[in-house]
């Protein structure tokens, strides 16, 4: 399955963004065959609005089946929701180490947005 | 013929001056504009005859007719809509009820729904024909239901007065955009000053002729007054700093009531205010 | 690290002198001015700015009247009557422009540019009362609330790279996007009223916004002596509606001389109303 990773970077040894919304890439490993994709969230960084909402799209677009980030709010939390798709918050450190605590089971999907939305 | 009565900073007293000359004017509409905070009804006691539940238009996607092709959501230039998968997203409090989406799409499966932000009333105080508009609690944006007050305003000539919300942004905007003349009420002090040098600028680049009103007189400097003089911005009344004119305030009644002498300045300043309209207005940036 | 958010309602209260002097008794405090429409707070902290951002608000539409083939179908699109029809020439007005793209999106002969304007410029600076962050939105512009989530998001950020305790921010009037940016995700709120109806009025529908969004929020009365029993009805009627009150200050002409000499309430020697903010500050601090 693919897992989505907000990151500042473009590779598995760059750190976590902690934010979704205003992230700069997305990462999207596959699990089964190893593969990785960056998506690139420009276009998002600077939106007056409604970042958590696009920046949700775009993941849902890529098939993806959870999220991994460091703050996810209130709207992002709802279109991943609505697309099904489970949200890791408060994750830290590289996007190697991220998804091997994923693999190992050492994360815990949230059950809500963890912080509030920006205005908007 | 619509004169609005703004300011930069709250408090100066829009709604003082904005009520009472709508006590003094004779022939004329009182029109609440601050739909965020009205207090106009407080001083004004009107009779309210009329309710209005004021609707902005959100989208809804019928999904039976939807393709998942995303136009809506490229149109949406606030974000409102996050088309998914499994369907399309609408985000009611981000849309500004623009249409675009529904335009956008091809299969023509989005409808317009009504969602109520707020409410007009209609009434008179007297003889003197009212109107405010309430924004409900929760709500972010102010101008659309500032925009279905002016819908409101007579179009027979009758003079209107609208009591603008603070500040020189987009409700402040709203309101005193396509007016005849604007009455900028401020302070003798130093927010006072700051706020009206914005709220000039304001003014200005709407090419709206205005003029000042200068409240509680003598309660700080006379740097306003100097900066006016240096502006070529005419003070037409000066309300003074007076302290059973303050109390009245807090009581809810109108200055012209509680203190009758105070009737001829707001006499005047109708006459002053009139006398505006047709006026140029010079588009310059004040140094800040 | 907490921050506590200072709204009012009606405008004209008190909320920046007030903030002004709670910020000189805090000892660990980044101030966050988000009255950007009308930001006062710097007349009394004299920032000296460190940084200046640009900041982009939304789209505006313009019609090339060299492209134009004077369809109208931007005049029948607009809902905000922002197309104008002059000399047999349409042309837009900024003011009225919402931004929605529907005009660009649909002119036959791609006649009409969309541009995303510098809307504002918000700064971080240094006062004698500890960091600043504040802004200032441009002429007749919208986002403010935008603009308000970018200044505190920036002073939390600033509190925790310095190890201070308190963002304290100075709100806006009104309950609109500005005040709800405001009090969003705050840990508290003070909503400053003055004793009049006006002032009750407002300050129960401000209580209203607050209440939807679980922060704890106290109340003070400003001005008090001019209307007792009006003061002691916003108490009561605060206190039902689960606000306690911190606090009254008495009407007192210091504030204003204070702010002539560009200094804090409390930097500008004793005075009840001083020794009123004084007190406020201890019982919401403490």
């Amino acid at each position: 399955m693919k897992l989505a990773i907000s990151s500042s970077g473009t590779t598995l040894d760059d750190a976590v963004d902690p934010r979704f919304g205003r992230a700069m890439n997305f990462l999207v490993f596959d699990t089964d065959s190893g593969d990785l994709q960056v998506i690139e969230n420009r276009q998002n960084l600077n939106a007056p609005q409604g970042a958590g909402i696009q920046s949700g799209q775009l993941v849902a677009g890529t098939g993806a089946k959870a999220v991994i980030t460091g703050n996810c709010g209130p709207k992002a939390f709802q279109v991943l929701g609505a697309a099904g798709i489970k949200v890791f918050v408060k994750v830290e450190g590289t996007v190697r180490q991220a998804i091997a605590d994923w693999k190992a089971g050492k994360l815990t999907a949230a059950d809500g947005a963890n912080v509030e939305g920006h205005w908007m | 013929m619509i004169i609005s009565i703004a300011s930069g900073k709250g408090g100066t007293g829009k709604t003082t001056v904005a009520t009472n000359l709508a006590a003094v004017a004779g022939i004329a509409v009182y029109a609440d504009c601050d739909v965020e905070e009205p207090n106009g009804h407080i001083f004004l006691q009107p009779d309210i005859e009329k309710r209005v539940t004021v609707n902005s238009l959100v989208p809804r996607v019928d999904h039976d007719r939807c393709n998942g092709c995303g136009a809506c959501g490229e149109a949406c230039r606030f974000n409102a809509l996050a088309v998914l998968p499994k369907g399309v997203m609408v985000f009611d409090e981000l849309c500004h009820s623009c249409g675009g989406c529904l335009l956008a799409c091809p299969e023509q499966a989005i409808r317009e729904e009504p969602r109520p932000i707020g409410e007009i009333e209609i009434g008179s105080a007297g003889v003197l024909p009212f109107i405010h508009g309430r924004l409900s609690v929760g709500e972010a944006m102010s101008p659309p239901l500032i925009r279905a007050v002016l819908e409101q305003l007579p179009t027979d000539g009758t003079p209107a007065i609208l009591d603008a919300p603070p500040g020189t942004s987009c409700p402040a905007v709203a309101t005193v955009q396509g007016s005849d003349a604007c009455l900028m009420v401020t302070e003798p002090t130093p927010f006072g000053l700051h706020d009206l040098k914005l709220a000039v600028d304001m003014v200005r680049a709407l090419g709206v002729p205005f003029g000042v009103v200068l409240n509680r007189d003598g309660a700080g400097d006379d740097r306003v007054d100097e900066w006016c003089r240096e502006e070529g911005i005419p003070i037409l009344a000066r309300i003074p700093d007076s302290r059973p004119l303050a109390e009245a305030y807090s009581r809810g009644r109108l200055a012209v009531w509680e203190l009758p002498e105070l009737a001829g300045l707001f006499q005047d300043l109708w006459h002053s205010a009139l006398s505006l309209v047709g006026s140029v207005v010079e588009v310059k940036r004040c140094a800040n | 690290m907490r921050e506590l958010t200072v709204i009012s309602g009606k405008g004209g209260t008190g909320k920046t002198s007030l903030v002004a002097a709670m910020a000189s008794l805090a000892p660990s405090v980044v101030c966050a001015d988000c009255d950007v429409d009308a930001a006062d707070l710097h007349l009394l902290l004299a920032p000296e700015v460190r940084e200046r951002h640009d900041f982009e608000g939304g789209l505006t539409a313009s019609i090339d009247p060299d492209v134009c083939c004077v369809c109208g179908s931007c005049f029948d699109l607009c809902r905000f009557g922002a197309v104008e029809q002059a000399n047999g020439l349409f042309s837009i007005d900024p003011h009225r422009c919402e931004g929605c793209g529907v005009c660009h999106d649909h002119c036959p002969t791609e006649a009409i540019s969309l541009e995303r304007e510098t809307a504002g410029q918000w700064f971080v600076s240094d006062t004698r009362v500890g960091p600043m962050v504040h802004a200032r939105l441009g002429i007749a512009q919208e986002n403010s609330g935008k603009l308000v989530s970018k200044v505190r998001e920036r002073a939390r950020q600033v509190a925790e790279d310095r190890g201070l305790d308190l963002v304290l921010v100075d709100g806006s009037p009104g309950i609109g996007c500005p005040v709800i940016a405001s009090i969003t995700g705050a840990d508290q709120v003070l909503a400053v009223t003055e004793p009049t109806v006006s002032g009750l009025h407002d300050l129960e529908r401000v209580l209203q916004l607050a209440a939807g969004f679980k922060v704890p929020v106290s109340v003070c009365v400003n001005k008090t002596d001019l209307n007792p029993e009006m003061a002691r009805k916003i108490v009561e009627r605060a206190g039902e509606a689960g606000a306690p009150c911190v606090g009254e200050i008495p009407f007192d002409r210091e504030v204003t001389a204070a702010m002539i000499a560009g200094k804090t309430l409390v930097e500008h020697g004793a005075s009840p109303a001083a020794e009123a903010m004084r007190k406020i500050w201890d019982r919401i601090s403490g």
